[in-house]
């Protein structure tokens, strides 16, 4: 998954001169047809999160509510590792949800630029299917002189009907999978997170922030109940990753 | 399996929030500029989030989990696919746990 730059777009922004700025179909197909590979992707890890899903216990219509509803990878996979505990930890899988998907701020102000000369009716639905992969697409179209704001709307599209699918078929599957732990299922989480990391490791200014981050949580799932260690540790390597991070 | 009407609520809650998120960054932006600390540490949440959530299964529960996260890591690195990365991962730690038993 792609990391906001929003210093990077900023630069870019100065640079946007105040030109007309049009929303059409043909926007929209291109944008979703620039999202292929991507969407492909997502696919393969809806797939995952469908059979993780499962695992969980979510039924089918609840995983599809979730993918179709929530539709941000990261914050869903956090909120199944968490559906395990009892009674189900609503208000700690909400929070969580929010703090995971705060990033969404940034991507949102990047648009700003370009998407104030859009409608508002155009600019809040867009912005509901605005995933890290196809805000990288729409801003790097925008950067370089695209002016249909409807692109970002197709590759959001795009991504979505992926994921919501492969939600639903990997769901499916997992039906099929019985006594999950004798597989080492319950590694799975694990498993995909550490995928999910290794794509976000931008270099060192990640390297402080992710020690604290594990010191923390260690610290915190030993001596804490619950799953308090998950946003302790989330804030703290986040904070110190924030003084690293910054020019 | 949890009581449906907290699930619903639960998801949905969570649609809200993600949704506010998605929408209020664009919002604010005609308000206010966010400083580049601000940025930084936005930015860093996700990661930080994520190693918060395996650090205690990866590094302080057993060394089949240690070792089959590093296999992990390798495979995803190597092929950028976490579909693959995570069968790898399964499949490494249902064989250390038969073998370090």
């Amino acid at each position: 998954m792609r990391r906001a730059n929003l210093s990077e777009s900023q630069n870019q922004n100065k640079n946007a001169v105040s030109e007309k700025m049009t929303f059409t179909l043909s926007g929209a197909l291109l944008g979703a047809r620039r999202a292929i590979p991507v969407a492909i992707s997502a696919f393969t890890v809806g797939l995952v999160f469908g059979i993780l899903a499962r695992q969980a216990k979510l039924s089918i219509v609840q995983a599809l509510l979730m993918s179709s509803l929530v539709f941000a990878g990261a914050s869903q996979f956090v909120a199944l590792s968490l559906w395990t505990v009892v009674p189900l930890p609503v208000i700690t899988i909400i929070l969580t949800t929010f703090v995971v998907n705060m990033r969404h701020l940034l991507m949102g102000a990047a648009l700003r630029p370009w998407f104030s000369r859009l409608s508002p009716s155009k600019v809040y639905t867009s912005v509901f299917f605005m995933v890290d992969e196809s805000w990288a697409l729409a801003t790097s179209y925008f950067a370089a002189g695209g002016r249909d704001g409807a692109f970002l709307l197709g590759g959001g599209l795009m991504l979505f009907v992926a994921w919501v699918s492969s939600t639903v078929v990997g769901q499916t599957v997992g039906a099929s999978i019985q006594n999950p732990a004798r597989w080492g299922l319950d590694f799975a989480f694990t498993a995909v997170f550490i995928a999910l990391l290794v794509g976000m490791w931008k270099g060192k200014s990640n390297f402080f922030a992710w020690a604290v981050a594990a010191i923390v949580a260690i610290a915190a799932a030993h001596w804490l109940p619950g799953k308090w260690y998950i946003l302790l540790g989330g804030i703290a390597g986040s904070a110190v990753g924030a003084m690293t991070d910054a020019q | 399996m949890h009581n449906d009407t907290l699930a619903l609520i639960t998801i949905l809650g969570m649609a809200l929030v993600t949704y506010i998120t998605r929408a209020g960054g664009f919002w604010l932006m005609g308000l206010v500029t966010p400083s580049p600390r601000i940025e930084a540490w936005l930015r860093q949440i996700p990661g930080a989030v994520l190693m918060a959530i395996i650090a205690p299964t990866v590094l302080a529960s057993s060394f089949a989990e240690t070792l089959a996260a590093l296999a992990t890591a390798l495979v995803a690195l190597r092929t950028k696919n976490v579909l693959v990365a995570m069968l790898i991962g399964v499949g490494t730690v249902s064989l250390l746990r038969l073998v370090l038993k």
